[in-house]
């Protein structure tokens, strides 16, 4: 392709891309807000009419307007970032590799078959209306959801982080064949043999350098014993220049060397671009009503999850009942459906009683098309350390999902996806700890069976509380889960002398077992700048 | 070449066994010429009692003050902050400065307290002054929540005092004493459920003063919502924290015990409400603690073969304020979960490497300055000997100064630089 052709291609995206965004922000809220400021700068007395355009343009610049849209259309730049040709079908756009969107497909009705049967085995229905009285006492109760002890032994997680790795190790390319003699070009030693581009160590220092060890960090230069206070004091000083001038990327930038505490609920809320307003309040009480109204089966295995992981968890059982709060919500709510044209994966339908395959009474089902993992509350338990206020934590959590998360239980051929970040983590490991891997792998104790949990649930529950919020300030300052698969390396690398000890799968599990008192940034400082490969 | 410590015990507690064979120490009996013993706190009364007129060796250590009770025991305890506070006013310390309520500002750490029967009068005059109040009655010697009960209405002090009365032929003595407190109705939530905190704190010497803070509390949560409705005071889950208590609700959870560590509370607060409220409420809990050490130094009998840790529990209410519950003088070495073994077995380890640098053998003439190496898991919280040279070396180029005192270094506090000179 000439480079001329490219230069068009490129302008030719870049006016899809305009045209989209400009249709996603027609009818939002901060559209008529716009409008209505616009309105009232152009009523004022002293503009004239020949230079009414740059007046208003100013004005809205001066109350800072502008940077509230600039905020907006950076939003949806990030949501958004490979816009694909207008020409192009949905699927395309979804998932490009037509095996690879069969494969989500078939997981997605393995997924549904697995419900269906669990309503059938226990002859619960996917969603009732409560009665009455129900409804009123579960009003009383939402906010101690807790204490509730409903009897879930019948149900079970519809799947594990190690039922969907088992998933993944089948995939294949059908247009690479394993018999060839190329086969060294492909294969690794690891469980996933894709042929996906990922990045190597150099691209990774590049994309992290923020994170070398001559620049200061929040997570280490704030817990040295020298001068940590000054490093706070200066460190939230330029925080607090960067919060006010509300500038999404900005933030960003700010977060690359982690937040500090105090302000990390205010950065990460104007990174994300979450306000959580008037609005969003009742939006929310919206969804919390519909959760009072009808009983869903996916409720029973939000509760089933909480149970199992959060509620035995020595730093998250205390906000139990913020976690109902935050997923019974989120099962109701229809907007994180549009997060599915970004994604691989397509909600699940059913069907109205006795009308099963006509099309026209499918509904999606959850609401949300989310159909929760053993592990998925996990998502939500860290927030609780950085709002308070449930309304606020639904909204940055739904954010995330909307994001990040999602591509970490999906099937997909995206960079940030979980095959992707899983052959990351591989290929990593086995470039730069060939000697590690080999006997892991000599010995039956695959990498990936130990971490793949780790990267599913964004290392949370893994972990210590601090050192997890460090984790995910990086996954938003640099709107990637690269960070994942490249910490899961660096853990392995720490513990490589153990590691290298132990002669079976289950002793190098126990090796690997308790992460909690490990320091985030040193950890990833070593692995990423050291070795000089 | 060096001899073994000799070690004696009085409870079969695995995380104290297993420091001793860590170190390999020799077991003796309590009879024998023993160098450490970890004793009840009944054997140490013994032991220092004038009647058995035994005479500890210069190497020779043991586990508790004698008259421990002065700080541990509720009434004692209360009786001797009172004093102190009125000590540091005679005196005209900034300390013992008030608000325009008559309040002190920076002494007002216990909830308003009763003896009783002794101070009944005053207690019901007290009471009047806000007749919808909750009070919660606490026997003086007991532990664990042992005896505990709420009121709010006069009328069931009344009855208890009359129950109490007809069912015991005793005479009334200094055990059957309670202490009624003030109950503080407005906690801080978390999760909406209660919790107190459990710090530890060891003491090596009360003159002058060594005292060392555990960096690895925890705080106890109720399994129940909490409910300021005074139609569950008889419901003890929602109001008491202890693990003994909240064992037999039927919602404890065995893999965490309600246990949450004090670095999550932290963590949570930092995050929800600030730093700078977060860094008050720590300093402020342990300026508590050096005040109530401070308030016994004088009574204790400051042997100097004794070391005591002991486990302070502090409730947080909603203003963010700590108040100072009660003091235990033999904390749970019981462990509830795993995590709770690995905390207490390394609780012990600290300790025995500040009483004991090295595990070599002990001798009570030695400066108790154990190098900071030795601290472990502690920090130092107050060393009033440090602090005293470090006054005097201030004019001078002091360097050790540094590591007096890590509370006295927050410059947010000034007040205090001047205070302890």
């Amino acid at each position: 392709m000439s480079a001329l052709q490219g230069q068009g291609d490129q302008s030719e995206h870049l006016s899809v891309l305009i045209a989209h965004i400009v249709q996603e922000l027609r009818g939002t809220v901060l559209h008529s807000q716009l409008k209505r400021a616009a309105q009232f700068q152009a009523g004022k007395p002293n503009i004239h009419l020949s230079d009414l355009k740059k007046e208003v343009h100013s004005a809205l610049v001066e109350t800072g307007w502008e940077r509230k849209l600039r905020n907006a259309v950076y939003k949806h730049m990030v949501l958004y970032p490979q816009m694909n040709h207008p020409s192009s079908s949905g699927e395309h756009c979804k998932e490009p590799l037509s095996y690879i969107r069969k494969s989500q497909s078939n997981w997605e009705k393995r997924i549904l078959k697995s419900l269906n049967s669990m309503c059938t085995e226990l002859s619960v229905p996917l969603a009732r209306k409560r009665p009455l009285q129900e409804q009123k006492e579960l009003k009383m109760k939402w906010n101690e959801l807790g204490t509730d002890e409903p009897d879930l032994s019948a149900f079970r997680p519809v799947y594990a982080p190690k039922d969907f790795l088992d998933v993944l190790m089948t995939l294949k390319n059908p247009n690479c064949n394993s018999s060839h003699e190329n086969k060294s070009m492909v294969h690794t030693w690891g469980l996933i043999q894709m042929p996906f581009k990922i990045k190597t160590m150099k691209e990774l220092r590049d994309q992290y350098w923020e994170l070398t060890m001559t620049e200061s960090q929040t997570g280490v230069d704030d817990l040295s014993e020298i001068a940590a206070d000054v490093y706070e004091t200066e460190r939230t000083k330029l925080g607090k220049k960067v919060l006010q001038a509300g500038h999404s990327p900005l933030a960003q930038q700010f977060s690359k060397k982690g937040c500090p505490a105090t302000q990390r609920c205010d950065l990460w809320a104007q990174i994300l671009g979450v306000t959580s307003d008037d609005i969003d309040k009742l939006y929310y009480e919206q969804l919390k009503s519909y959760v009072f109204q009808h009983d869903l089966l996916v409720d029973s295995l939000i509760y089933k999850d909480i149970k199992l992981t959060a509620t035995n968890d020595d730093n998250y059982f205390v906000f139990e009942d913020y976690l109902y709060q935050a997923l019974l919500v989120f099962s109701r709510d229809t907007h994180v459906l549009k997060h599915f044209a970004n994604s691989s994966a397509t909600p699940a339908k059913s069907y109205i009683r006795g009308k099963l395959g006509m099309e026209e009474y499918a509904v999606v089902y959850p609401p949300n098309g989310v159909i929760p993992f053993h592990g998925f509350s996990m998502f939500v338990s860290p927030l609780c350390y950085v709002y308070h206020d449930p309304v606020r934590l639904y909204f940055i959590f739904r954010e995330l999902y909307m994001r990040y998360f999602f591509r970490l239980h999906n099937i997909s051929s995206h960079p940030q996806g979980i095959v992707a970040l899983s052959i990351l983590f591989e290929s990593l490991l086995q470039t730069h700890q060939p000697q590690l891997f080999y006997h892991l792998r000599e010995i039956g104790a695959q990498p990936l069976r130990i971490a793949f949990k780790w990267i599913m649930r964004a290392f949370s529950g893994f972990l210590a509380s601090d050192q997890l919020l460090l984790l995910w300030d990086r996954i938003l300052a640099y709107n990637s889960l690269e960070i994942l698969p490249v910490l899961a390396m660096a853990i392995f690398a720490f513990r490589r002398v153990n590691l290298m000890e132990v002669t079976t799968f289950s002793a190098a599990d126990a090796v690997m077992a308790d992460l909690t008192g490990l320091k985030l940034v040193p950890l990833l400082q070593v692995a990423i700048f050291s070795s000089q490969r | 070449m060096s001899q073994k410590v000799r070690w004696a015990c009085d409870l079969d507690k695995s995380v104290l066994l297993g420091n001793f064979e860590k170190r390999g120490w020799v077991q003796a009996s309590p009879d024998e010429d023993w160098n450490f013993y970890w004793s009840s706190v009944q054997t140490t009364r013994n032991i220092f009692s004038v009647e058995t007129g035994y005479r500890l060796q210069d190497d020779q250590i043991i586990n508790h003050y004698p008259n421990h009770y002065e700080l541990t025991r509720k009434d004692l305890m209360v009786k001797n902050i009172k004093r102190y506070r009125k000590d540091l006013e005679k005196e005209g310390s900034p300390l013992a400065e008030k608000d325009e309520t008559g309040k002190y500002i920076h002494l007002d750490f216990l909830p308003v307290t009763f003896l009783l029967p002794a101070d009944y009068n005053l207690f019901v005059e007290e009471f009047r002054k806000n007749p919808s109040s909750t009070w919660i009655m606490k026997p003086t010697g007991k532990a664990r929540g042992i005896g505990i009960f709420l009121i709010n209405r006069l009328s069931q002090l009344k009855k208890w005092s009359r129950d109490s009365r007809t069912s015991t032929f005793a005479a009334p003595s200094a055990k059957d004493a309670y202490v009624i407190s003030k109950y503080i109705d407005n906690p801080l939530l978390i999760g909406g459920k209660k919790f107190d905190l459990r710090l530890y704190v060891l003491v090596t010497s009360y003159r002058p003063l060594k005292c060392y803070i555990y960096k690895l509390g925890f705080c106890r949560f109720c399994t129940v919502k909490y409910t300021p409705n005074t139609t569950e005071l008889d419901n003890m889950f929602v109001h008491l924290t202890n693990v003994s208590i909240q064992k037999h609700g039927e919602e404890y959870n065995p893999n965490h015990g309600g246990k949450w560590t004090v670095h999550n509370l932290k963590i949570y607060l930092e995050g929800t409400r600030g730093k700078d409220v977060t860094d008050k409420l720590f300093d402020e809990m342990y300026w508590q603690i050096v005040h109530s050490l401070k308030a016994v130094s004088g009574v204790m009998a400051n042997d100097r073969h004794c070391f005591e840790c002991y486990g302070y529990d502090i409730i947080i209410d909603d203003n963010l304020k700590p108040w100072l519950i009660e003091v235990n003088a033999s904390p749970s070495l019981t462990s509830t979960t795993a995590n709770d073994r690995i905390m207490k077995y390394n609780l012990i380890n600290d300790i025995l490497n500040i009483v004991c640098p090295n595990g070599e053998i002990p001798d009570m003439r030695w400066n108790k300055t154990p190098p900071k190496e030795c601290y472990g898991h502690y920090d130092l919280l107050y060393d009033e000997e440090l602090a005293q040279s470090e006054v005097l070396e201030r004019d001078s180029k002091s360097r050790i100064g540094i590591a007096t005192m890590s509370l006295r270094s927050r410059d947010s506090r000034p007040r205090q630089t001047t205070t302890w000179k």
